[in-house]
């Protein structure tokens, strides 16, 4: 058993290893990659993996759940309110119009029940938030138009599986097979489904303001990262368990739990700890996928499989580019949008998977839809990639078309801070009290509650993670401030961001020179000791205390101030490298002893002729 | 009469390396009525308190500028102060009015003596023509622009020499504070130096 676990793990992987770089080559997107992946290991190729491809992708599936998870967290109130129109109206006509549609298609066209032609029409209407997700991020495209407006749909789909998958056993009238009949209180659960929901998701309501959050609070206050990341993963599947305990689909209670935690200031790290989690999961979900396609059936019945795939697609993308046309889309962003949606989702499995349950419809249609339902996914990155580099080309010069991209400026603040204690909540204040509001980086806990309810943007997390500084948008900011208490940190900081963020601007803090010469090493430029100009102001202050005249004295500072500066480069330039045990001790003395021969050539050679006339006018 | 109030606004950004400085302030900076105001020991970073400065000239009849001659100008403090203080709408302009009716003057040391700051001399220009530009902000902001006081040839002057000045400043402050004035005819004089004390007083004392 522990063997074939392994053997299963590495053969998955494998697969990925091999055809996603290949597929990220070909510029086909990686979804495709997994999914070519599973075809390949799949009983119908090589024979790797047999029939156990279904039981992995119920495991897979739980990547889903971290995905919607992942999505609720992106879900504060704030901007679900601004895509408010997007989401309801888009989301809703794109579900009314593909619903009616299907259900004609499926009543009148091909005579079925009243009930299955509902079930089946709401289903059809799902399209692929993994698919869709995973390529805009891939291609960059969750800022343009055409991706937001997707975003908006698919959320919207996301949310209205709660109450489908609630009104199904509703459509099954009296010809439910219940299942496996459940005992006790569980079998009164599976009775009375509606309630069984409300409380549910009331629960994980309650749970999530009262329990998770402090929990979090708790944990994070252990400063350990691994226990955060198990806290996370704990949540999720916590939630999931108990809403698959009550019968509901265990992806809509962590799409709750993540709004719930939106508003957290853990929600960075809750991200950055998930995200692999996450995308390994889908991965394997999309293998999965691939490995279970029936071939056999498509060998059977090829010509009617493939005339369902592009009917239903072609449906699909009628109400979508028609939609986008109401809400006045650019034609590229249009087509774009379209097929994006274009295909059927993989919340069309488990509805599919309820619809069998409740009978529905017979197995042999079951397959048939979940063969057609497979490879409309399939088709998904390949109609992108067609569109990509025939279409859109055709269409559109290059240059209107960035414009569409350009980032919404209120999504990201330009300046990130990095650390916000002494140091940096003094200048995010200033920067403030100008009208510039930065995103805020700090790991303490209690120091991010307080800020947060002074309405500063702060989020909770270790700033020399490249997952937090992704989450709190290095990629679009312009300037990046770092004012960690801990020098290590803020050079560690300095390696990491010039290596991964060139295009940013940094701005960075330095407990002392040797502090900043290391922070030179790494090419930062801009370098803020704290100690130079505290130290040489309070020095103008006691100048004036012994009767030096103050503008004089504040002259010479910034002129200390400046040669102290260019000491420091150029002393940086030649210093020694001594094994790092002796370092600290030994070049501080030595850099010291420098420093003062530094300081007597400049009083020497800085003789003071500002506004003193008096040898010159003597002269004449 | 009531007694004027005096705000003496001291602009020197090198004040400890000048004696006669040193030694002119030190004659008026105690004298009763008078605001001294040392303004490069005030705001050695620029950064001029406006609405400070603003209410200091409200209280004031008459504003001194004191400071030395560099480059023919003021030096750099008195020209932030010029263009932060004097606001538009306040001191000039529409609404400007607040400065309505005070007097203002330049008191100067230069380094060049007066036959060089003239139009055969070295300068080509007069310490008075010099100051002309000191005399239209005092007329947009409605002032009555006073002749200034000269201390010139500064670095030659001998100690006595020194001493002299200083009295004659402050015979002057004195007189502008406390004695009926005939403006008009006191604004015809190119400068205080040109009048000794016992020919000035007597000529603009108001006739009742």
């Amino acid at each position: 058993m522990g063997a074939s676990v392994l053997q299963n793990a590495m053969i998955f992987l494998g697969a990925a290893l091999v055809f996603v770089p290949i597929a990220k080559r070909l510029g086909i997107g990686s979804v495709l990659g997994y999914i070519i992946g599973g075809v390949v290991i799949g009983p119908f190729a090589l024979k790797f993996i047999g029939t156990e491809g279904e039981d992995i992708m119920h495991a897979a599936e739980f990547g889903v759940v971290m995905m919607l998870f992942l999505i609720g967290l992106e879900l504060n109130p704030q901007s679900f309110w601004r895509m408010r129109r997007r989401i309801v109206g888009m989301g809703g006509l794109q579900m009314l119009f593909t619903g009616i549609l299907f259900f004609l298609f499926f009543y009148f066209g091909s005579g079925m029940e009243l009930n299955t032609s509902i079930a089946l029409a709401l289903t059809f209407s799902m399209s692929s938030t993994a698919i869709v997700l995973q390529t805009l991020k891939e291609k960059n495209l969750d800022k343009s138009q055409a991706g937001k407006s997707s975003f908006a749909v698919l959320l919207f789909q996301d949310i209205a599986v709660i109450p489908i998958l609630a009104a199904l056993p509703l459509l099954a009238l009296g010809e439910v097979q219940t299942k496996v009949a459940r005992t006790g209180m569980l079998g009164w659960m599976d009775e009375n489904r509606t309630i069984t929901i409300l409380v549910a998701v009331s629960s994980i309501i309650l749970l999530g303001r009262f329990v998770f959050s402090p929990l979090l609070h708790l944990i994070a206050r252990v400063h350990m990262r691994e226990l955060f990341t198990a806290s996370a993963l704990f949540l999720v599947i916590a939630v999931s368990w108990l809403m698959d305990l009550a019968g509901v689909s265990a992806a809509l209670g962590a799409f709750l739990a993540g709004v719930l935690m939106a508003n957290s200031e853990f929600r960075h790290e809750l991200e950055s700890n998930l995200e692999p989690f996450k995308g390994l999961l889908l991965g394997l979900f999309f293998t999965a996928v691939g490995s279970t396609i029936n071939f056999g059936l498509i060998v059977h019945q090829p010509m009617a499989i493939f005339k369902a795939v592009l009917l239903f697609m072609l449906l699909k993308s009628l109400v979508l580019f028609v939609v986008g046309k109401i809400f006045n889309k650019v034609l590229m962003q249009n087509i774009l949008f379209t097929l994006l949606l274009s295909q059927i989702g993989e919340f069309a499995f488990i509805l599919m998977g309820s619809i069998g349950m409740l009978g529905l419809l017979e197995k042999e249609m079951l397959d048939f839809y979940m063969a057609v339902i497979t490879i409309s996914m399939i088709m998904s990155p390949i109609l992108l990639f067609i569109n990509e580099k025939f279409i859109a080309n055709k269409i559109i010069s290059n240059k209107s078309e960035e414009k569409e991209y350009i980032v919404d400026p209120k999504e990201h603040n330009d300046i990130i801070i990095a650390g916000f204690g002494h140091f940096g909540s003094t200048l995010g204040r200033f920067l403030r009290a100008n009208g510039v509001e930065a995103t805020i980086l700090d790991n303490n806990s209690e120091q991010v509650v307080l800020l947060r309810k002074m309405g500063f943007k702060v989020f909770y997390g270790d700033a020399t993670r490249t997952a937090i500084l992704d989450a709190a948008g290095a990629a679009h900011a312009k300037i990046l401030v770092s004012a960690l208490d801990i020098s290590e940190k803020n050079i560690e900081l300095s390696a990491l961001v010039s290596k991964h963020y060139p295009h940013l601007k940094l701005f960075f803090r330095a407990k002392n020179r040797l502090n900043a010469y290391e922070l030179l090493d790494n090419g930062i430029n801009n370098i803020y000791r704290e100690s130079i100009h505290a130290s040489v102001y309070m020095g103008v202050d006691i100048l004036s205390e012994l009767g030096f005249r103050k503008y004089t004295s504040l002259r010479k500072a910034n002129d200390f101030i400046r040669h102290d500066n260019n000491a420091l480069k150029k002393l940086s330039e030649n210093r020694h490298d001594y094994d790092s045990y002796v370092k600290s001790v030994k070049e501080e003395i030595e850099q010291q002893e420098r420093l003062l021969a530094e300081d007597r050539k400049f009083i020497e050679h800085k003789p003071d002729n500002a506004w003193d006339k008096s040898k010159l006018v003597a002269n004449d | 009469m009531a007694s004027r109030k005096l705000l003496l606004l001291f602009f020197h950004p090198r004040f400890e390396d000048s004696r006669v400085n040193v030694k002119l302030t030190e004659g008026v900076k105690h004298l009763s009525g008078i605001t001294f105001r040392d303004m490069y020991e005030l705001y050695p970073d620029f950064n001029i308190d406006i609405e400070k400065e603003q209410s200091l000239l409200l209280e004031h009849d008459i504003v001194v500028w004191h400071h030395p001659f560099y480059w023919y100008n003021c030096p750099p403090l008195m020209k932030q102060w010029l263009d932060l203080v004097l606001e538009y709408g306040w001191a000039y302009g529409t609404g400007g009015n607040q400065l309505q009716g005070k007097w203002v003057m330049n008191v100067i040391t230069s380094g060049g003596d007066f036959h060089v700051y003239q139009k055969e001399g070295r300068n080509r220009f007069t310490h008075r023509e010099f100051l002309n530009s000191f005399d239209q902000t005092a007329n947009l902001c409605k002032m009555e622009y006073l002749p200034p006081f000269v201390v010139a040839g500064a670095n030659k002057l001998s100690e006595e020499d020194i001493e002299e000045n200083m009295i004659w400043y402050q015979q002057i402050l004195h007189f502008l504070m406390k004695e009926p004035i005939d403006l008009d005819k006191l604004k015809q004089v190119d400068n205080f130096n040109q009048i000794k004390s016992a020919e000035w007083e007597h000529p603009f004392y108001k006739t009742p």
